[in-house]
């Protein structure tokens, strides 16, 4: 890939510090009403001149400059993906209620829409205050104000989208597998499967929970939330020039991680080809997501040479057992006074690697969550694994399926109580024009 | 749970035991602690200062070479350690806190970990500070020992009643079988992390549904206990199908206890204090659920097994602990009471316990948070007695 065809290169920055939108967001730019306009001076800016300082002073006092990004919504890969990875999560999973195909497409055209525009920062509709005084506003408002914050916006589609309904079955992908039960998987089937789901990424997460409350309110009559999931911080890098962030354990977390830079690795290991199979799915990937308690009362009370055995690496720096920085290789070799490796073979490090998985990597996007506490006190609390791969029963399946057998961390201490699969479609090109009989992201599985 | 291993780190397996305890009372190390570093490369040991006042001496030290390589703190012949860090990959820095009284000692890393190492001089001088350094190395390799008669102990005695259990089972006396079902299990529960040391019969014995990967097959006490408290119609096994998973419970169970029993079969200060923890996070995370014993709700007997095993693991290093942190023992006595206390009100091992259904959300809560009161303490044990 080359930096002209990044599908989620940022805007450019203007020297003053705000974000003139790319190119291809001209279009939903130019027919939505900015977040910041329209706190900004009287409406009286409008479009790319509200991102600049003028509107930023009406905006959040405190919004950093990331979350002055704003990312292009078009592009060869829908967005979300391996755009520098936002710091918050709003994720939902939705059962389609209706059985009209008809619908379905005229659902996944609006969500487009409103993706699109919203990825701009911009308002939906005539906005949160400015439509029918006797009608309730089009945009819900709470984002009113507020910078882009890097939103992206992902589709994916889970295996009831090619059940009977819709006459989709023989487009079924086969990397669309049914996940089989995992050693110690306690699921509660409030949190498994879901025929649509939408991953919203921001650096504001009153940006991302406005994504998702606007897009589910789109939905209604055709589908309905089944689950959602809050994210509060990231735990893993996309990019090279992002810090390894530190999952719920405390321990620096997606060291490994491919990244936007490997774009060969990214290309084996992340982008579906129209020759695994299905031809629609080009550019998509597969969606994995993971609701993984932590039971961290239990893990906080462990030594800290414990702890460091579990994982395989230093609490401190993140650096292997084996020896150097973050960054070094670990090396499954070097053994220490007692004859062991000093990366004990039951660490998560030794059996998550590629090396003991025929190579095999993902492109990890997880986030720290909490649900607030149980009924006995505890924070329930985790990681919300989500993770894209090109075929999930070689790159996903095996490896979860040596960490819950052999994994001491994943036996001892974490509950995996959610599971879902969804094919992300690709994206769509820019220039393509949007709207009720426009371009919309699946468009490709309904032709 | 299944756990393959049991949790004791390279670091303090059984060669280095004596090492270990050479080593009297170790504080955790404090912000007012000066720190000395300690530069490992192949052919040089720099540490900072060769003077440190007698008290708390804290050394952060960093494998600036290419192999693996070690610190000690030696006495003055040479020989006897006073304390250690061993395992420190290349790159890689990692703190010895120590409690030195002031007399004369020797630094040595040993790279690559063979030899006598790079040596200096090192001197404590007097801060006036009192000092323990008792040696421990005999009281904690005989609470080894004593624990590991305990063990041995449930082991004889969890045969005897798996066998009778067993018996009613495959006899077709199921109501005879589920009275002795949770009485048997007392004494795995008893002692579970060492039975889980041995990754191999753990699952074989005491893995539960929700434990299985797709199609594994399933087999020991929980599977046995599903046919015996059948969640719905159609869990019946054949004749046969019983005698095969009882045979199995057995053979597993007899192989256990011969290798507890073997000559070489040792257990460790470390892995005593690491067991009593693990001990509770059973209960934390099983028992308190009512996951370990969700067709017979037996959970509490388990419960009562897990916090006794615990209590032992605590009793035989007791008075080695009071010595280095009085206030730990005060706390663990306390904390051991109050929540054997709430256990009592629902019964006890001998005449039976209430079943976990039984109990309100309110109860449960209330058992929980004893839990965590006694886990957070007890998870300061082993660093207490030996680190």
């Amino acid at each position: 890939m080359t930096e002209q065809d990044r599908t989620d290169a940022p805007a450019t920055s203007t020297e003053d510090g705000g974000v003139a939108p790319a190119p291809a967001d001209d279009a939903a730019a130019r027919s939505g009403l900015s977040r910041r306009a329209a706190l900004g001076t009287a409406g009286a800016v409008a479009g790319a001149a509200a991102l600049t300082a003028g509107g930023f002073a009406a905006g959040r006092a405190t919004a950093s400059p990331l979350q002055q990004n704003a990312y292009d919504f078009f592009g060869a890969h829908q967005s979300g993906i391996v755009t520098p990875q936002q710091d918050r999560l709003h994720f939902a999973a939705f059962d389609i209620t209706t059985d009209s195909r008809a619908r379905v497409i005229s659902l996944l055209r609006r969500w487009t829409e409103a993706a699109a525009r919203l990825m701009t920062g911009s308002e939906l509709g005539s906005g949160a205050a400015g439509g029918a005084y006797a009608a309730p506003p089009d945009d819900t408002g709470e984002a009113l104000g507020l910078p882009a914050s890097g939103l992206t916006i992902t589709f994916g589609f889970g295996p009831g989208l090619f059940d009977e309904r819709f006459g989709l079955a023989s487009k079924r992908p086969a990397q669309l597998i049914d996940m089989p039960k995992f050693s110690g998987d306690t699921l509660d089937e409030q949190f498994v499967g879901g025929d649509l789901c939408i991953q919203a990424c921001a650096d504001d997460p009153q940006v991302a929970v406005h994504a998702i409350r606007n897009l589910s309110r789109l939905a209604f009559g055709d589908a309905a939330i089944r689950w959602a999931q809050l994210g509060f911080g990231r735990t893993s890098s996309t990019t090279r020039a992002q810090d390894t962030p530190r999952n719920f354990m405390g321990f620096k977390d997606g060291t490994a991680n491919l990244r936007a830079e490997d774009t060969d690795l990214v290309d084996r290991w992340v982008w579906a080809d129209a020759a695994d199979g299905q031809a629609w799915m080009a550019g998509g990937s597969y969606l994995v997501a993971r609701r993984i308690r932590i039971l961290a009362e239990i893990w906080d009370r462990t030594s800290l040479q414990q702890q460091e055995q579990d994982v395989g690496r230093t609490k401190g720096s993140g650096a292997p057992l084996s020896g150097g920085s973050e960054f070094t290789e670990p090396d499954f070799t070097v053994t220490g006074r007692d004859g062991e490796p000093l990366i004990r073979p039951t660490s998560h490090v030794a059996l998550a690697h590629p090396s003991a998985n025929g190579g095999a990597m993902m492109l990890r996007r997880g986030y720290n969550f909490t649900d607030g506490a149980d009924a006995l006190g505890r924070l329930d609390a985790g990681l919300f694994f989500l993770a894209y791969v090109r075929d999930p029963a070689t790159q996903f399946v095996p490896v979860q399926n040596a960490l819950s057998s052999a994994d001491v961390m994943t036996i001892e201490y974490l509950r995996t109580t959610g599971s879902a699969l969804f094919a992300v479609p690709p994206g769509l090109p820019a220039g393509s024009v949007l709207g009720p009989d426009g371009a919309y992201i699946g468009q490709e599985l309904f032709a | 749970m299944p756990r393959p291993a049991l949790a004791r780190p390279a670091a303090a397996s059984g060669a280095v035991l004596a090492a270990l305890a050479l080593t009297a009372c170790v504080p955790n190390a404090s912000a007012d602690d000066a720190t000395i570093a300690v530069e490992s490369t192949a052919d040089e040991c720099a540490v900072a200062t060769t003077e440190a006042p007698s008290g708390t001496v804290v050394f952060d030290v960093t494998n600036a070479g290419d192999d693996v390589t070690e610190f000690y703190l030696l006495a003055s012949d040479g020989l006897r350690i006073i304390s250690e860090v061993e395992n420190v990959g290349p790159g890689i820095t990692r703190q010895l806190v120590v409690q030195v009284p002031a007399g004369d000692y020797i630094t040595a890393c040993k790279p690559g970990m063979t030899g006598d190492g790079i040596q200096a001089a090192f001197t404590v001088t007097d801060s006036g500070e009192d000092v323990f350094s008792g040696d421990n190395a005999e009281r904690l390799a005989a609470a080894g020992e004593q624990y590991l008669l305990y063990v041995r102990d449930q082991i004889q005695t969890l045969e005897d009643k798996t066998d009778a259990f067993l018996a009613a089972y495959t006899a077709g006396d199921d109501d005879e079988a589920r009275a002795l079902y949770a009485d048997a299990r007392v004494h795995w529960e008893r002692i579970e992390p060492v039975a889980e040391s041995f990754g191999d019969l753990d699952p074989m014995m005491d893995a539960r549904e929700a434990d299985l990967a797709e199609d594994e097959e399933w087999t020991g006490w929980h599977r046995i206990e599903k046919n015996l408290w059948p969640p719905a119609e159609g869990y019946d096994l054949t004749d046969a199908e019983k005698q095969e998973l009882a045979d199995k419970l057995a053979a597993d169970t007899a192989e256990l206890a011969s290798r507890v029993n073997a000559e070489d079969f040792v257990i460790d200060a470390f892995q005593v204090g690491n067991g009593a923890k693990e001990l509770l996070d059973e209960v934390a995370a099983g028992k308190i659920t009512g996951e370990e014993e969700i067709w017979s709700h037996t959970d509490l007997w388990d419960f009562q097994a897990n916090v006794d095993g615990a209590a032992v693991a605590f009793g035989v290093l007791r008075d080695i602990v009071a010595e280095s942190d009085a206030d730990l023992v005060e706390e663990l006595d306390s904390r051991f009471s109050e929540l054997n206390e709430l256990l009592a009100q629902y019964g006890s091992i001998d005449e039976g316990f209430v079943l976990y259904t039984e109990l309100t959300e309110d109860q449960i809560v209330e058992l929980a948070r004893a839990v965590d009161a006694l886990g957070e303490p007890l998870s300061r044990l082993t660093a207490a007695a030996i680190a």
